[in-house]
């Protein structure tokens, strides 16, 4: 992840408490999601950014796991994801989501 | 009339001193983790030159293979190269050696120094090359003693140049305190102008065009020229021309993030379609600090650095003539600040606004060419492959339209799109890799039009979170030129029949 991204979460978290906050993911591969993921959870596994050995756990989810479908009106979804939910491993990045929640998340 | 893609030009320099030394990722890695194991690591994963020009996308790249002939190669593509020619049809991969020379000649205030031997060798080398005129190997300067590059490394802030880890040159910093001049910065900008240059050589010998005629040159690269007064003042376009012999041209830089190319051919065909130039130049040079962007997965997976070759391009642009394929400046397409960065919302800007604009389907467009990566290098490092991942989503948004079934989606990809083989240089892969190729395939009649598309992330330079991008739509050309395409007769039988009709006029009333 951007390290400067990385600065902006670890920010964010700080200011509003990590159990308020949700990390909403749009990558286009299951890796980069995992790697994401596991960045705001258990902390930057490439050990370059600000949230090296921070584990922060928070509550990480991609736009295209069913969590988060569930809570956009279904007419904006489809304008703003129809077309990558057709394009995108749906299966792939929410197993690779799943484990990084299950494993990291605390909240 | 609309303006032609009159030629095309790409080159590759191999850079692998230059990967350690200005890469981004090995520049902050040594900032954040000194010690540790990639580091140690990374001069053992690097490629020699006879392994870059035989890297089949590279070959690719430079017209050595057509990407048909690239996706019949199994991938990893690194593990099946065979032996090739440094030259290719469009241009050529050029050695760190003669980079090096190239940067010196480009450099107009003594700032590249040489180790003399080193020097030599590098001279010797660009004998046979076949654009080194004599006039651009007037520009080498006297090598100096190796001491001399010691002192100004260690003591005076310049960069070191290496080759196989040894240091044989410097770029000197070019104002005591002023970090727009800095060595690093010279270095960056030097490369740009280098590769640009051979870039343009290579334009002017495949078009066969008198570089005097040449009225305009804007170049599209990622550096920024200039000082503390103005950080992003230019102008790298004049300073390539002149070194290029391109000596009629005004010239100034187009900057975009990775879409630069194509705002830069749209501007261009614009200028001269209005006539206020014939001939403009699109130019763009490498970029320093993408070299190794991806090592660290690279190494990590016990890979070669693939990503240790600064990309170059040139593209002419002429008044129609009634041949080569036009770019139909009126539809093109842009993201606009009201568009959305969701992928769909920036597909529909850019592909099919302009499409419904033209009464086209995205069927009708017989190539896109968007972000054309090499799958190579991206997918070990875990970001997919980009071109198959622009082709899906654009053949998702045909689906969403009704233009085409589900069912239809994989063939779609295979028919309309290409693989990817252009370095990770962000602006090189940006849509015009294809345009070589492109504009052979309208020549010969073997398709009638290719879109292409550029994209560019505005927010890293954190003043917007927008997202950017343009395209335009190159079509197999008419057949009716600027010029000399209509001959006497015609005009003579033109002329015949208005004057039947205005006589028919006359006898009516």
């Amino acid at each position: 992840m951007d390290l400067e991204n990385q600065k902006r979460v670890k920010e964010l978290a700080e200011a509003h408490g990590a159990e308020n906050v949700v990390v909403v993911l749009g990558a286009a591969e299951g890796e980069a999601s995992g790697i994401a993921a596991e960045t705001v959870t258990a902390g930057d596994p490439t050990f370059a950014g600000p949230l090296t050995g921070v584990s922060l756990g928070l509550k990480v989810y991609h736009i295209c796991e069913d969590e988060i479908k569930a809570e956009v009106d279904a007419d904006i979804y489809d304008e703003q994801v129809g077309m990558m939910e057709m394009v995108l491993n749906l299966d792939e990045i929410a197993t690779e989501m799943k484990s990084m929640r299950d494993q990291y998340t605390k909240y | 009339m609309n303006s032609v893609i009159k030629s095309v030009a790409y080159t590759l320099t191999h850079a692998p001193d230059l990967v350690i030394q200005a890469g981004t990722t090995q520049s902050t890695e040594r900032i954040v983790n000194p010690d540790g194991e990639y580091l140690k690591a990374l001069p053992g994963a690097l490629r020699s030159f006879e392994d870059a020009v035989n890297y089949p996308p590279n070959q690719a790249y430079i017209g050595g293979m057509t990407p048909q002939q690239l996706a019949e190669i199994p991938m990893p593509w690194y593990e099946n190269g065979a032996e090739s020619d440094r030259f290719g049809k469009f241009g050529e991969i050029m050695p760190q050696e003669e980079l090096y020379l190239l940067m010196q000649i480009c450099d107009c205030f003594d700032l590249v120094l040489l180790e003399a031997e080193y020097s030599e060798k590098a001279a010797k080398l660009t004998e046979s090359h076949p654009l080194f005129s004599a006039e651009i190997a007037a520009r080498i300067k006297p090598g100096v003693e190796l001491e001399v590059i010691k002192n100004e490394v260690e003591s005076n802030g310049a960069e070191g140049l290496y080759h196989g880890g040894k240091l044989v040159g410097c770029v000197k910093k070019a104002h005591s305190i002023d970090v727009n001049l800095n060595a690093h910065v010279i270095l960056e900008n030097l490369v740009s102008k280098a590769t640009s240059v051979i870039s343009m050589l290579h334009l002017v010998k495949n078009s066969g065009i008198d570089p005097a005629v040449v009225d305009c040159v804007i170049d599209c690269s990622e550096e920024a020229v200039g000082d503390m007064n103005q950080r992003g003042g230019g102008n790298l376009a004049k300073a390539s021309a002149e070194i290029a012999g391109l000596t009629g041209v005004t010239g100034y830089d187009l900057r975009a993030f990775c879409a630069a190319p194509v705002h830069a051919i749209i501007t261009a065909a614009a200028l001269v379609k209005s006539g206020t130039f014939k001939n403009v130049v699109v130019t763009g040079g490498g970029s320093t600090a993408k070299l190794g962007m991806n090592a660290k997965d690279h190494v990590k997976k016990g890979l070669p650095v693939l990503e240790d070759v600064l990309g170059g391009f040139a593209v002419l642009i002429s008044e129609n003539d009634g041949i080569n394929p036009e770019i139909l400046s009126e539809y093109v397409g842009w993201h606009t600040v009201g568009s959305g960065s969701s992928p769909q919302a920036v597909i529909t800007a850019l592909v099919t606004d302009p499409l419904d604009k033209m009464g086209l389907k995205i069927t009708d467009i017989d190539k896109f060419s968007p972000e054309m990566h090499n799958p190579d290098v991206t997918k070990p490092a875990g970001a997919g492959d980009v071109p198959e991942s622009n082709f899906k989503m654009i053949g998702a948004l045909a689906v969403k339209r009704g233009e085409m079934e589900r069912a239809q989606l994989p063939e779609f990809v295979k028919k309309h799109g290409m693989v990817g083989f252009a370095p990770t240089q962000g602006h090189i892969p940006s849509g015009i890799p294809y345009l070589g190729f492109g504009r052979e395939d309208m020549l010969s009649g073997s398709i009638t039009r290719a879109m292409f598309v550029g994209k560019g992330s505005l927010f890293l330079g954190r003043m917007t979170n927008l997202f950017d991008g343009a395209s335009f739509v190159v079509e197999k050309n008419s057949g009716v030129g600027d010029t000399g395409s209509i001959s006497e007769e015609q005009v003579r039988s033109l002329i015949a029949e208005t004057l039947r009709d205005f006589a028919k006029s006359l006898g009516g009333e």
